[in-house]
């Protein structure tokens, strides 16, 4: 049967499986939209294309389904580069289509052009332009399997109108067929035998597990491993949730604003186990003094990663769950040895985050906000999907909420992206709808994506919002205080909106928390509600975010409470 | 260090902008770049030749394998290869020079191709360093425009038949 552009764009993702899709119409994709109009394919319609991207990021992260965005041409197009780039730092697997003008128009400034597959070419794993309607289900098929398989990444597919409106017969392809592109998953065995050796000689070794281990969903198979083998856990921003948060072997986050345990005992290992994590500067602080004294083990299925930053001695191109599968295997061949032999070793870590737990001090005048994480964490039982803008907000989130399972904390890490909290939650919520949802937010960062209060309102969507609202750009008045002499240059937010009220504005629950004492009657009352909820909580102004290694210093050198 | 490295790539539009943005994105520069269709014309092969430290290249080397469309890398530094620059060479030719020209020209097994009062200009092919040394010669007699096709490279073929 013979189906225009249009109609197999609708036919192909239900081959796909795609249900959901997050997007924003205009003339160069209105032959979608007019199909979309009667398919089973459930469209939540943005307000502003880089929420729609975000949610369908937010989406791919909470489900670990293929996350899809659909957008117009020209502005439509350029207003998702920040979401897709978001998507490209974090390995996220989103498929985004944009309208483009007519074939015969390329290239000539029509109205609404942008090449989008050249503005997003460094951004993206792939991008295709269609430019024969015969060419788009391969081209679709080709671009879920990119986007979900080897190391995930956005895919941009660029659809010129004309290709939208003409006709060809329809067969959507059973597999694909790419010659160039074989990501590779099996570990190699003797590269497995060898780290393992490694470990068993060692006497201080060290878990820093990244995003990799849950893009894998090998949460398990971490979390065997560390057990199995005794061996202490640090995580980065993005591997949270991959290790249990409340497990002893657990020592928190590292880097930046890790704890000082994680960071102790990474500058102190003989062995550093890094698995799925790629060595970002924020994690290493000054590279030459990161993990000095230790043989660097690399599990990672990018092989750009390895070697990338850090010289590392045991490299491990492959899939972490594939690769800690097949070291399970041939541990089972090994003899168990007969004492713990990382016991002192623990006891080390032990007094070091005994040392410096993470803490604030609580008053009954000013609420902190380490307090109001705290009692999200207590209050959700530890079972809320959480999300984060960007700044301070999202690093006490990171410190204070603990998370025992994968795809519970969204945030972005590789970009930093304010705004994206929001309607990442978005997507998190419609891929769960019975899950509590929590963006954990700034008030300067809530306000890059605000207007998606009426999506949420639009489609009954119960996400919560819970604004930390120091008046500041926080995070950088926190360097400022610290670093320019308290100079606090653009970054006191003098004007805000009242955001109880702005809630209401667009139907939305507003309630708003003045200190210590409201916090608990605010997070019970949104939490009982079915409906979104925007939480203001004023808190102590000028609240800083500690440890934290100053940019360039070594781990070992954190500036403490 | 001068690494050329060659690259297999599927020959569709875009895919010289894929290569050349890796480059420009992360500040290297390539010094020169050929591409044309191989047997297979859904192929193309590039060679590119380009400057920088081991891990720098090493880590190009990786990231071009990671293009999707991108299908082979070799970076034939050292390893047993041949390559080869092609130049056009406007000379400057009169009464007092025309001769010495010519004799360059022989002893380099170049071609005079083009013939004006004023000028020769000739042919060579042959690797940096035969292309180098005529330069030199004709450098005091007067170069007045060069063109170069760039560096492509082949593996020799003991190599290549053990895969
Ligand atoms: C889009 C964007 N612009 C600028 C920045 C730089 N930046 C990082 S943190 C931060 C402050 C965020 O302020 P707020 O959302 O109020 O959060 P807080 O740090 O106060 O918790 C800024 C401006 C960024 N990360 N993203």
């Amino acid at each position: 049967m013979k189906l225009t552009g249009a109609e197999i764009f609708v036919e192909s993702l239900k081959k796909e499986g795609v249900d959901t899709v997050f997007g924003f119409p205009g003339g160069a994709v209105i032959h979608i939209y007019d199909k979309l109009f009667d398919s089973d394919i459930n469209h939540y319609l943005a307000r502003h294309e880089q929420a729609a991207v975000h949610a369908a990021d937010g989406y791919a992260r909470s489900s670990g389904k293929v996350g899809v965005a659909l957008v117009t041409s020209g502005p439509g197009a350029t207003n998702t580069v920040t979401g897709i780039a978001t998507a490209y730092m974090d390995s996220i697997p989103i498929v985004v289509f944009t309208g483009q003008v007519p074939t015969a128009l390329i290239g000539n400034d029509a109205f609404q052009e942008a090449d989008i597959v050249g503005i997003t070419r460094p951004c993206t794993k792939h991008n295709y332009l269609v430019k024969d309607v015969k060419d788009l289900p391969k081209i679709i098929k080709e671009a879920f399997h990119v986007a979900a398989s080897g190391r995930p990444g956005p895919v941009l597919i660029d659809i010129p109108k004309d290709v939208l409106m003409a006709s060809t017969e329809f067969n959507y392809p059973e597999t694909y067929t790419m010659r160039s592109y074989k990501p590779t998953l099996e570990g190699h065995k003797g590269q497995i035998q060898k780290a393992l050796k490694a470990i068993h000689k060692a006497k201080k070794p060290v878990i820093y597990a990244g995003g990799g281990v849950i893009l894998s969903g090998a949460s398990k198979e971490l979390t065997k491993f560390a057990k199995k083998l005794n061996i202490p856990v640090t995580t980065t921003l993005m591997g949270l949730g991959g290790f249990p948060g409340t497990d002893p072997l657990f020592m928190g986050m590292l880097g930046m604003h890790g704890t000082y345990a994680a960071n102790m005992a990474t500058s102190h290992c003989d062995i550093l186990i890094a698995i799925g994590s790629r060595f970002d500067d924020r994690v290493t602080g000054k590279i030459s003094e990161f993990a000095p004294d230790a043989t660097i083990i690399h599990i990672d299925i990018d092989p750009t990663s390895i070697s990338k930053n850090v010289k590392v001695d045991i490299p491990i191109v492959g899939d972490v769950k594939h690769v800690l599968n097949k070291a399970f295997d041939i541990m089972k061949t090994e003899k168990p040895p007969k004492t713990d032999p990382y016991k002192e070793w623990r006891e080390d870590v032990d007094k070091w985050e005994n040392a410096h737990k993470l803490g604030y001090k609580h008053t009954k005048t000013k609420t902190k906000p380490q307090y109001v994480v705290e009692r999200l964490f207590e209050l959700t039982k530890g079972d809320a999907i959480i999300t984060t803008e960007v700044g301070q907000n999202q690093m006490w989130a990171a410190q204070f909420y603990k998370y025992n399972h994968p795809r519970s904390f969204l945030t972005s890490g590789g970009l930093g992206t304010m705004g994206y909290g929001f309607p990442a939650a978005i997507g998190a919520q419609v891929a769960f709808p019975d899950k509590t949802v929590i963006d954990i937010a700034g008030d300067g960062s809530i306000q890059m994506n605000i207007q998606e209060l009426a999506t949420v309102k639009q489609y009954r969507l119960p996400v919560k919002i819970a604004i930390l609202n120091n008046g500041f750009l926080g995070m950088v008045r926190q360097w400022q205080q610290l670093f320019f002499n308290k100079r606090y240059s653009s970054t006191c937010l003098e004007v805000q909106p009242d955001f109880v009220k702005l809630a209401e504005a667009y139907g939305v629950v507003g309630l708003r928390s003045e200190s210590p004492a409201d916090v608990d009657d605010v997070i019970k009352e949104a939490l009982a509600t079915k409906h979104p909820v925007v939480m203001d909580f004023v808190v102590d102004r000028e609240e800083n975010i500690y440890p934290m290694v100053p940019s360039g210093a070594s781990l070992k050198e954190m500036l403490l409470v | 260090m001068r690494h050329v490295i060659s690259v297999l790539v599927e020959n569709e539009f875009g895919v010289l902008s894929r290569i050349s943005g890796l480059f420009s994105g992360r500040g290297f520069n390539i010094e020169s770049l050929c591409v044309a269709e191989t047997l297979d014309p859904d192929v193309s092969k590039m060679t590119i030749v380009t400057r920088g430290s081991d891990e720098i290249v090493e880590q190009i080397t990786k990231q071009l394998r990671k293009l999707i469309t991108v299908i082979k890398v070799t970076d034939f530094t050292g390893t047993d290869y041949i390559d080869r620059e092609l130049i056009l060479v406007k000379v400057k030719a009169n009464d007092d020079t025309r001769s010495e020209v010519l004799s360059i020209t022989d002893i380099f097994r170049a071609k005079v191709v083009d013939v004006s009062p004023t000028a020769y200009t000739i042919e060579l092919t042959g690797d940096q360093n035969k292309i180098s040394a005529i330069l030199e010669l004709f450098k005091p007699i007067g170069v007045v425009e060069i063109v170069s096709s760039g560096t492509i490279a082949i593996a020799r073929s003991d190599k290549s038949a053990k895969k």
